[in-house]
């Protein structure tokens, strides 16, 4: 073996990121890392490159215990990195930028012309014929990504990582990166490829391995591993698993009931493409997908976080703009963000104030809530979203991430809107909390609010949803209604078009 | 009022320090007299001449808290003053040569609020653009020279009293309680608070971020026009080259030592007054008490860096430590 | 041109009396009404000898000035004024324009080169004219005793400096003379009243002050305001006098309410003229320095005459 990794373990307060990981790396082989967040593998990759250090387990390099203490010691051991944001120079030229920190010297000066040659060598099994005297800005980035990887063999030649490389790269730019990869495997390279796009790590990869919570889950050839086992090993879904069908009253009677909202082909370029999606009052409809599917990216053209770049949206009213936030609440839409401390809460300011800050904006400036009634209302939310706090003018900064996610709800509650989206409600919360929200769902629907979650718990939507709504590669590519609501039939649809059901919306 | 009370606490207490300090070098600081048509003292001069201070770090609050910053304040000042004196030369009249000075004050609030919210330049980089630049805006009104006027009711602004008052005192503790009734009585102050804290949030909640931050620009600039207008009157004369030279500085500082974080947020306009107050007491003392000039810009560095080391919350922490470590043993 | 051909200063001469003269001009700036009047009283000497005067501002910054000497010495001026802007950094331009044999004459200013790097400087000297206030206060006060308070420019610049020392050395020997107190008022009318009013706080609401001693006449000007808003007379209770003589103060003391001024004079284009056609005429070398008046103005001297004639000259 290339390299071997040895029950890795790499603790950070209150989360236990990598326990007893074991990897292998095979000289001229390319081995997928994949993982959803918080699977650990940006943390392999820092242990790995010296940017973390372990807490425990060894590491080998063609037999030797490596031990790097910064990314500059793990190049000169042979372990290089290209990220997905090149991490070289723009305003130096290409050159300077390959030969960085080993520049051609003639007196103690440096050698411009040999520099330029040597950098023309370094280039010249790349194929790519551009002027290296150039800034390394003035190139596209699938350029600077390939000078990166240059540069990388170039210094280490022994272990190239390359971390999400093409998620900003087009068709033809990953044909040629491919092609590179294939070749430096060929040369004997050993090279660790995480991505999130499963048809590149199935074309390109000859071994995968699988991490989900910090632990090693599989490695298997990629020759023997289906899509659909490999989802199942990234969500942590079984399929022998006996469907866990405890659906909600809401799940039952999936009868059509009445639409309220048509969005009719919303989409944008580069974020998500146009999809159709009509949703009925009191319905629970789910967006299930893998990271980076287009599930925040449909939310947010809904709330018109992003404008949509085409597409029409109709009530029983006529058309509905929802082209900025305010327009969207305007129009009845409240969103609870993924991000609840970037996006959701003001930290700083109280619990009262969080709760009234979407009413009060709609009401406009002039026309305060009067202060007894935001009082009320503040109350009144927190009685009935049980939202644990001293009292309502404590700091939300200082609440727990599920109350604080409460609170966030009853801001929406307290808008009384006919659609509430909520991006991941239940992240980094704990249990307790957890099944509150759930409940609250049910309960909110029930009052005839339509509701969107998105969730990476395939659990926590079977529970849920009246419907999901299933997203690869940025497209909506499967809807599953009623009785078809599973784990398995998510995991399926999420694996290949043709595993489940279609049903075009109506 | 019992927590306002306690939020400017650290302020009043510094304030009275200060007072005190004045005047054991120069012991008639508090006196006050009456001379049968106005109050005079020190305490008086302090109350005047803080007006340009005090009118910019209202405005400076508002920036302050949606976590933006006016480098441009003093230059507004000098645009402010040479509209209105060109105006007032002009024989245009009392009431639409203030007019017209407003308007350019809330007009340069508007280009640097549409900077800052709507083409998205950090608020240090937008309003320095019209801090370099916007002197030589107002020299182009003046032409390069003191523009002097002598309309009386002009200068009354500069000068007169009400009731015995100052007028300067009176414009100013009027525009801070205007101010701070417009912020609480209405939901304004709020919304720049949540702007402030969080603009990501606040407008995910549908805040108009970028109408409030144009809005608190405008503010500012209109503030410091008011300040402009003061500053021309007492002189009689819009002086482009001087005219609030560095006064963004202390409106600034007054902010910071009102108790106001430059990260923005929670806000308070009285503790900024006070933070001003402070200052000019600062700068009167100094003049009073007959230092050489040379000492000056010493005298107040020093005290304005002890006034924030003890408001610092790192100290009050240490000594609320020190305190539960302490009595206890003082109580054995 | 034929002149390229042609060495010596006599020979230089004679083409100079052939033709009408060009005199670049570099000034510093705009940055204030002297500077400003300075400008046009150098444009009203050239015109009125018959000059062509290159102009430049250089906006304070050197390097437009030395773009614009090297413009001058490209065009091959007669010759070359400079106000500038700092003391340095000057050798190798005023190099250039001696291999061109073209004479340099400062303004207002000094520079740190070498002597021979220009024809001759002109300028005021700071002390004498604090030296000229005080003599003037020394001579109305009398024998009487007076407490002076002195409103001083911007700390720590030249001028601040000068003209304080200059104003102590005309009073010293004379003991009813005291400078009580003294503060800066940054050159600024604005700063001049404010450091006034403390004044007037200070000493028993003015009635102990018998003279104010400003370094400029803006901040006499701003004094003058507060001594009138604290119900005493300028000029009468409170002796004023200042330095620089700009318009403004020559109405003040029309009205009464100012009593002297030492005037700065912008015209420094004069006697350099003067000295620049001696040099072309015959090659006469001139003093390195050419000291400009520092004439006192009081009262008497025709005040709102005075006023008249300076008015439009940028102040």
């Amino acid at each position: 073996m290339l390299l071997s990794i040895r029950s890795l373990s790499k603790s950070f307060p209150g989360t236990k990121a990598l326990q007893g990981v074991d990897f292998d790396l095979a000289a001229g082989e390319v081995h997928g890392l994949l993982g959803e967040n918080g699977a650990g593998k940006s943390t392999l990759i820092k242990c790995l490159t010296g940017a973390y250090r372990r807490d425990g387990g060894e590491m080998f390099l063609q037999g030797h215990s490596i031990n790097p203490t910064s990314t500059a010691e793990a190049q000169t051991l042979g372990i290089g990195t290209v990220y997905q944001e090149v991490n070289l120079l723009p305003n130096m030229t290409v050159a300077q930028n390959l030969t960085f920190g080993s520049e051609p010297r003639r007196f103690g000066l440096v050698d411009a012309r040999m520099q330029s040659r040597k950098a023309r060598e370094i280039l010249a099994p790349y194929g790519i014929g551009i002027d290296v005297d150039r800034d390394l800005g003035a190139y596209p980035v699938a350029i600077r990504q390939i000078v990166a990887i240059a540069r990388a063999v170039e210094l280490s030649g022994k272990v190239l990582i390359l971390d999400e490389p093409t998620a900003s790269l087009d068709a033809a730019e990953v044909r040629l990166l491919f092609s590179i990869v294939g070749r430096l495997r060929d040369e004997g390279l050993g090279i660790i490829f995480v991505s999130h796009f499963l048809n590149q790590v199935f074309e390109l990869c000859d071994r995968v391995t699988v991490l989900r919570n910090g632990r090693k889950i599989v490695t298997a050839e990629t020759a023997q591993l289906d899509r659909l086992r490999l989802i199942s090993h990234m969500l942590g879904r079984e399929l022998e698993e006996a469907e866990r069908h405890d659906r909600g009253a809401s799940g039952q009677n999936a009868e059509r009931r009445e639409p309220m909202i048509r969005f009719e082909g919303l989409g944008r370029a580069g974020m998500i493409e146009p999809f159709d999606l009509s949703v009925e009052r009191g319905e629970v409809i789910g967006l299930a997908g893998l990271l980076g599917s287009g599930r925040t990216e449909t939310a947010q053209l809904m709330f018109g976080v992003r404008s949509a770049g085409s597409g029409t949206t109709e009530d029983a009213q006529g058309r509905v703009a929802h082209g900025s936030p305010r327009e969207a609440i305007a129009a009845g839409f409240g969103f609870a963000p993924e991000e609840r401390k970037a996006d959701g809460i003001a930290a700083e300011l109280s619990v009262r104030e969080n709760i009234i800050l979407a009413l009060q904006a709609r009401r406009g400036w002039m026309s305060r809530i009067p202060r007894a009634e935001q009082e009320r209302l503040a109350a009144h939310y927190i009685e009935k979203l049980d939202i644990r706090t001293s009292d309502a003018e404590k700091a939300i900064g200082d609440l727990s991430g599920g109350n604080q996610q409460k609170v966030v709800l009853a801001r929406w509650l307290a808008m009384n809107p006919r659609f509430l989206i909520l991006d991941e409600p239940t992240r980094g919360i704990d249990v307790g909390a957890h099944a509150e929200i759930l409940r609250l769902i049910h309960e909110i629907t029930a009052e005839g609010m339509s509701i969107l979650v998105i969730s990476s718990e395939l659990d926590e939507l079977v529970a849920v949803c009246d419907r999901v709504i299933v997203l690869r590669d940025r497209r909506h590519v499967a809807e599953l209604v009623g009785e078809d609501v599973s784990t398995d039939a998510i995991v399926r649809a999420i694996a290949k078009p043709d595993a489940a059901k279609v049903v075009e919306p109506a | 009022m019992g927590r306002m009370a306690r939020r400017l606490a650290p302020q009043i207490l510094t304030l009275a320090a200060l007072v005190a300090l004045v005047s054991v070098f120069f012991p008639n600081f508090i006196n006050i007299s009456f001379d049968g048509s106005r109050f005079v003292g020190p305490i008086i001069d302090v109350l005047k001449r803080s007006a340009p201070i005090a009118l910019l770090a209202v405005g400076m609050t508002l920036v302050i808290a949606t976590r933006g910053i006016d480098l441009s304040v003093g230059t507004v000042m000098a645009i402010a003053g040479a509209v209105a004196a060109w105006a007032i030369t002009s024989g245009l009249g009392l009431p639409l040569t203030l007019a017209l000075a407003l308007a350019a004050g809330l007009a340069a609030g508007l280009w640097n609020g549409a900077l800052v919210a709507i083409i998205g330049i950090q608020p240090i980089v937008a309003t320095l653009i019209l801090m370099t630049s916007g002197r030589g805006i107002a020299q182009l009104i003046t032409e390069g020279r003191i523009l002097t006027f002598s309309d009386p009711g002009f200068a009354f602004i500069g000068s007169g009293a009400v009731f015995g008052i100052p007028f300067p005192t009176v414009l100013w503790m009027a525009t801070a309680v205007a101010f701070a009734v417009l912020m609480r009585r209405t939901a304004l102050g709020l919304l720049i608070e949540a702007t402030g804290v969080n603009r990501a949030a606040s407008a995910l909640a549908g805040v108009n971020a970028t109408v409030i931050l144009i809005a608190v620009y405008m503010a500012s600039g209109l503030c410091a026009a008011l300040a402009g207008i003061v500053t021309t009157a007492d002189i009689r004369g819009a002086d482009a080259n001087n005219a609030g030279l560095w006064l963004e500085l202390d409106a600034i500082l007054a902010v910071v030592i009102g108790g106001n974080s430059l990260l923005g947020g929670r806000f308070s306009i009285a503790g900024s007054i006070l933070g001003a107050l402070i200052i000019q007491t600062i700068n009167t003392g100094i003049v009073l008490s007959g230092f050489p000039s040379e000492y000056n810009l010493v005298i107040k560095a020093g005290l304005v860096i002890i006034i924030l080391v003890l408001q610092s919350p790192n100290l009050s922490a240490d000594w609320i430590y020190l305190r539960s470590v302490l009595l206890p043993r003082r109580a054995d | 041109m034929m002149k390229t051909l042609l060495t010596g200063a006599a020979l230089l001469a004679l083409t100079a009396t052939a033709s009408a003269q060009t005199v670049g001009f570099s000034q510093i700036g705009s940055e204030s009404g002297w500077r400003a009047a300075e400008t046009t009283l150098t444009r009203q000497q050239a015109e009125e000898r018959g000059y062509t005067l290159q102009f430049s501002d250089a906006q304070q910054r050197q390097e437009n000035q030395i773009a614009a000497i090297r413009s001058f010495i490209a065009q091959d001026v007669d010759a070359i004024l400079l106000a500038p802007v700092v003391a340095t950094g000057w050798d190798s331009v005023l190099q250039e324009a001696k291999e061109a044999e073209i004479p340099v004459v400062l303004l207002d200013r000094q520079v740190d080169s070498s002597d021979d790097l220009y024809l001759t400087a002109v300028g005021s000297d700071l002390v004498h004219e604090g030296r000229v206030a005080g003599e003037w206060l020394v001579g109305d006060v009398g024998d009487a005793d007076c407490r002076i308070v002195e409103l001083q420019g911007t700390t720590g610049s030249s001028p601040a400096i000068d003209r304080a020392n200059g104003f102590r050395e005309a009073i010293e020997g004379h003991a009813n003379l005291e400078i009580v107190r003294s503060q800066t008022g940054d050159f600024t009318r604005s700063g001049g009243k404010q450091v006034m009013e403390s004044f007037l706080q200070a000493e028993g609401g003015g009635a102990e002050i018998c003279a104010l001693y400003a370094h400029n006449d803006d901040m006499a000007i701003g004094a003058i305001q507060a001594i009138k808003e604290a119900g005493l007379r300028p000029g009468e209770d409170i002796r004023v006098v200042s330095i620089d003589a700009v318009p403004d103060i020559f109405q003040a003391m029309a009205a009464g309410e100012a009593n002297a001024t030492v005037e700065l004079t912008p015209n420094m284009a004069g006697p350099a003229f003067d000295a620049l056609e001696a040099f072309w005429a015959d090659g006469t070398m001139p003093e390195k320095f050419i000291q400009t008046d520092s004439r006192l103005y009081t009262q008497a001297d025709d005040p709102a005459g005075e006023y008249e004639a300076r008015k439009d000259l940028g102040y």
